[in-house]
């Protein structure tokens, strides 16, 4: 008996307190993430933003999402309806496994797995999958326009951030993620791969079909795109699910090219404030730069995103993994040669 | 050298930033917002709202059923009635306007001429129920009497215009 919880019992509830205390932070991130949406583009655009609910529109979200709790699931009679209610779900639960391997600070991280930035990328082009079964499955053309719109963008995009993260784990000479953010103690690298890091924040945009590529969305055309016809608690986990992968992205951002959990310069005042905090407002300030693109921009057309993608951002990665391997061996600076042989 | 400068401004998203700098400039200004049911937006005199019949200040009233402004409406909401009265001189027993098919041109207005169907300065009107918009000359008279003030002082600042 004692066996059993020692071996498997504590260890169980233990990382179930774990992914607790990730997951629920989280949660409550993407619940203000879309009230400090609504109050910075409501700035930008010289309104005031949700100021009703609560002091300042604080209890807005909260009451988002009670409003989204208490309605009525509605599933359209020709729906295909296992698939239905499974996309929704999927979405959700990719937006979250991913914080499986990012580190918030030293150490602090679920799983330390070797292949995290590999784990990472596979957990991110999961995601068509919610949006495909969606559209699909609602049976509607608006709805499977938008999935379609947004499987072709998602897989677009995701090749050039493939490159653009070769680039920078050539760099490295690991996958792991804490290594990774190890090896920009001396500088960060935004700073020596700085177009990389403009490419791959434009492509996690389009991965996470925000403005100015929310195609799948395009309210003039398509209603709400792939959403369209969920309601109540299943449009919620959608909405989660898609705020909760901007914040991913931009932990990745951060951890590509950000430095992580690691102060900007190594000295006093900085670096005695704690890791995960510095982590949180590199995520937070990058997420400010999503909302500041959506109030700037007007939508892209789909044939200039497709350009953009294929035709700019895939060659300048491609350059770039190149140049990038170039110099590191002109130089004599690769990473883990010793070991490589 | 055109070429050039054209596609290095493109590849340093010059104009991106551009743009993103003004939207950053915005963002300190104050907000133009009214905070609508505490705060209102100022009205013109001429501004054409929920419609009231007058009296003159002795308390007759001033309609004297000539039916101009049901002629004139284009939208057909006013039905008149006319009798003469006891005294002799003739009113409307009925005047109702249906708010509902009301277009608030305010050529009811300007045909009256004797100043007695007006557009005031209220549009919080809003019912719960159809029927409460069938306006009758009771519930017109009543909103007369009530907007008087408004009335008379939006109607003198608007008289050298007319």
């Amino acid at each position: 008996m004692v066996e059993l919880w020692d071996n498997y019992l504590w260890p169980l509830i233990w990382i179930v307190i774990k992914i607790l205390v990730i997951v629920v932070p989280i949660l409550l991130a993407v619940a203000y993430l879309t009230y400090a949406e609504r109050k910075v583009i409501g700035a930008m655009h010289l309104r005031k933003g949700p100021n009703v609910v609560g002091p300042f529109g604080l209890l807005q979200p909260l009451a988002d999402g009670a409003k989204l709790f208490l309605k009525e699931t509605i599933i359209p009679s020709s729906a295909n309806r296992a698939v239905f209610l499974v996309a929704p779900m999927l979405t959700f639960f990719l937006a979250l496994v991913a914080w499986a391997v990012i580190p918030f600070g030293e150490g602090l991280v679920l799983a330390d797995i070797n292949v995290g930035l590999l784990y990472l990328f596979a957990i991110s082009s999961l995601g068509v999958y919610g949006v495909l079964m969606a559209g699909w499955a609602s049976n509607s053309k608006y709805a499977f326009l938008g999935a379609l719109r947004s499987a072709a963008q998602m897989v677009s995009y995701e090749v050039s951030m493939g490159f653009v993260i070769i680039s920078v784990l050539i760099c490295v000479g690991s996958l792991n993620l804490t290594a990774v953010v190890e090896a920009q103690r001396d500088m960060w690298f935004v700073i020596p791969l700085l177009p990389m890091a403009v490419v791959f924040f434009i492509s996690t945009l389009a991965e996470t079909n925000r403005h100015p590529f929310d195609l799948p969305e395009a309210e003039a055309e398509l209603v709400a795109g792939y959403n369209v016809e969920y309601s109540a608690m299943t449009f919620a986990l959608f909405f989660l699910g898609e705020y909760a992968n901007m914040i991913l992205m931009c932990a990745m951002t951060t951890i590509l090219f950000l430095g992580g959990w690691l102060p900007p310069l190594d000295i006093a005042p900085f670096n005695l404030i704690p890791g995960p905090v510095w982590f949180a407002l590199k995520i937070s300030a990058l997420l400010f730069i999503f909302i500041w693109v959506r109030a700037s921009f007007p939508r892209y057309r789909y044939d200039q995103l497709m350009r953009l993608g294929w035709k700019v951002f895939l060659p300048l990665s491609l350059a770039a993994v190149v140049i990038v391997s170039g110099v590191l061996v002109a130089f004599d600076m690769v990473p883990n040669a010793a070991a490589a042989g | 050298m055109s070429f050039i400068d054209r596609h290095l401004r493109s590849f340093l998203l010059a104009e991106l930033l551009q743009g993103m700098w003004l939207t950053f400039r915005y963002m300190f200004r104050p907000s133009v917002t009214l905070n609508y049911p505490y705060e209102k937006g100022p009205l013109s005199p001429r501004f054409r709202g929920e419609h009231a019949l007058r009296r003159y200040p002795n308390g007759e009233e001033r309609c004297i059923a000539c039916k101009l402004c049901e002629a004139v409406c284009p939208a057909q909401a006013i039905t008149i009635e006319a009798e003469p009265r006891d005294d002799g001189s003739r009113r409307t027993t009925r005047y109702d306007i249906d708010m509902t098919k009301c277009i608030y041109c305010g050529f009811c207005e300007e045909a009256c001429p004797v100043d007695a169907i007006v557009e005031g300065p209220n549009f919080e009107y809003a019912t719960e129920t159809r029927e409460e918009l069938m306006y009758d000359k009771e519930k017109l008279l009543d909103n007369g009497a009530r907007w008087e003030v408004e009335i008379a002082q939006r109607l003198r600042a608007d008289a050298p215009y007319r």
